[in-house]
């Protein structure tokens, strides 16, 4: 993870991450750029959980492209409300967006055009804020947001950058296919035949993706359909720790910046009492070809 | 009667807005189990939507901190991408949307962005989330929301979703809003709902214990009142038992 960071996202990259809005965040990846000290980030995404807010916090981001920044079961991001209030860490431009938007906006760039129109947005003060929406008419055009790089976690890939999930998938496949590159992590790094096996449920062309890494519990505390729950816990913590910037500072050194990578950080978790043990395998699909 | 928390009684309310066989748009929070109330008594034939790219016919078998947690997953009749859930609703299929509001005005106008000038704000909230989408599109809305004065105001210093605009006839029509518009707010302390053709928001009734009087000195404006003002019924045996279930922690009715 840190080699893929350091050749993949420099500092004042457009970073799509948390595609997935809950579940499959790359926390891992994150905390590798707050590692790294990535700064002049322009973060895109739906709603990316408290990792958004982690980042802001940490004084890595510009700028937030965004539906919804915050902490989905706890509520506000501290962070990210100090950021855009009080300049601290370090003031933030914030263009905002809806779900559907923010979808619509990648998708445009993933089709290379400049604008796809919407019926969603009107009447909504969004429109006031964010010059990249405009109103013509019974429409709205919603200008491309185009990334350098996508982060996904997903359950599996192979080395050839063919990266299987499953679940509900939110703006993850036009986030790939906008971004110039995208970065994989996966819990279980398989052969390509179980992949290709599979090729409807490979996410990216494999030509998008530019580095894989195998990082098992690289999601924690957001959940992954199969192997870990969400930890709820894990998030309530984390709301009331980031309350004050030394509770924050507290938290990011505990977990972020004293820690080398993703094994050790997994050491500190109960991951046990996470990992899922009902499993729900899918009947396979014949791709006989006779 | 049971001894119930006001978000139970919110919930149990939410639940009966949904009609058998509506296609509703979840949502986070309260609505997640307003769903599986509804669809463990009235409304055995509605599906649930969720933006996170699901469709549901049965209410999840675990806890949901999230709309995308693996219990929500397991069962779906749908798992997608993010813009098929969003095609159905800008396809005017979506017949009911719930959403959550950190402040809300007399027209039913939505503030989930920023309290205060957006350039130097008082206070910067999540944001829209599905909210504009919901309150754009959906056939039909409902807001749930914490009553204070300060959350139910005159004027709302940013429209995220938009309800009725400035409250004049056919403000949504004439501004291309392809849904209908919100039907209820439901508040921990009353229910508010809107003339048939959209407006200025009435009070149409208190929960038990509650006074017009006092929702009145809560609200940021001169609240209308209906003629009747009925008691907001209390949830029954079957609807506390439905969302104990769903919600055995009291994570989110506690």
């Amino acid at each position: 993870m840190a080699d893929a960071v350091a050749r993949f996202v420099p500092d004042g990259s457009t970073v799509a991450i948390g595609t997935s809005l809950e579940a499959l965040i790359p926390f891992a990846a994150g905390h590798e750029m707050i590692r790294q000290g990535r700064r002049e980030l322009e973060l895109v995404g739906p709603i990316s959980d408290a990792l958004f807010d982690q980042l802001v916090g940490a004084g890595c981001v510009r700028q937030v492209t965004a539906a919804w920044v915050g902490n989905v079961s706890e509520g506000l991001g501290h962070c990210y409300r100090r950021a855009c209030e009080a300049g601290i860490p370090r003031p933030l431009v914030v263009l905002d967006h809806t779900n559907f938007s923010i979808s619509l906006a990648l998708w445009a760039a993933a089709w290379n055009v400049p604008s796809l129109p919407t019926r969603t947005l009107l009447g909504s003060d969004i429109l006031r804020t964010n010059p990249g929406l405009v109103a013509a008419g019974e429409l709205v055009q919603v200008e491309a947001v185009r990334p350098d790089v996508a982060v996904v976690h997903v359950q599996r890939a192979d080395a050839m950058g063919r990266a299987h999930a499953w679940g509900p998938l939110g703006v993850t496949e036009e986030a790939g296919l906008a971004a110039g590159r995208v970065i994989v992590s996966c819990e279980e790094l398989v052969d390509p035949s179980v992949t290709l096996s599979d090729p409807n449920r490979i996410l990216f062309p494999e030509t998008k993706v530019v580095a894989v890494v195998h990082e098992p519990g690289g999601a924690h505390p957001s959940p992954v359909q199969g192997f870990f729950r969400r930890d709820h816990g894990f998030y309530r913590d984390y709301a009331e720790e980031s309350r004050s910037v030394d509770g924050f500072q507290g938290w990011l050194n505990r977990w972020v910046t004293e820690v080398p990578d993703r094994a050790a950080y997994m050491s500190n978790v109960d991951s046990a009492s996470l990992r899922i043990t009902r499993h729900r395998p899918s009947e396979p699909a014949d791709y006989g070809d006779e | 009667m049971s001894d119930y928390t006001p978000q139970e009684l919110m919930v149990a309310v939410a639940s009966r807005e949904i009609q058998d066989g509506d296609l509703v748009f979840v949502g986070m929070r309260l609505p997640i189990l307003a769903y599986a109330v509804a669809r463990n008594a009235h409304a055995p034939n509605a599906r649930g939507l969720f933006e996170v790219g699901l469709m549901r016919d049965q209410p999840a078998a675990g806890f949901l901190g999230t709309m995308g947690d693996p219990p929500n997953v397991a069962g779906a009749l749908w798992a997608t991408r993010m813009s098929n859930v969003m095609a159905l609703m800008a396809q005017g299929h979506v017949d009911l949307g719930f959403i959550g509001g950190a402040e809300v005005d007399r027209f039913g106008n939505l503030n989930t962005s920023y309290v205060g000038d957006p350039a130097q704000p008082k206070v910067k909230l999540p944001g829209s989330g599905g909210g504009a989408d919901i309150a754009i599109l959906s056939r039909r809305w409902v807001a749930l929301m914490r009553h204070e004065r300060r959350r139910l105001v005159e004027k709302v210093s940013f429209v995220t979703s938009p309800g009725y605009g400035d409250g004049t006839p056919h403000w949504r029509k004439q501004n291309g809003l392809l849904g209908g518009g919100p039907e209820a707010i439901i508040t921990t302390i009353c229910v508010l709902r809107f003339p048939e053709l959209g407006g200025e928001a009435y009070l149409a009734s208190v929960h038990p214990g509650r006074t017009v009087e006092e929702v009145r000195a809560e609200t940021g404006w001169d609240l209308k009142v209906a003629d009747q003002v009925s008691e907001t019924a209390a949830p029954s045996e079957s609807e506390l038992s439905a969302i104990r279930r769903f919600d055995p922690e009291g994570f989110w009715t506690g």
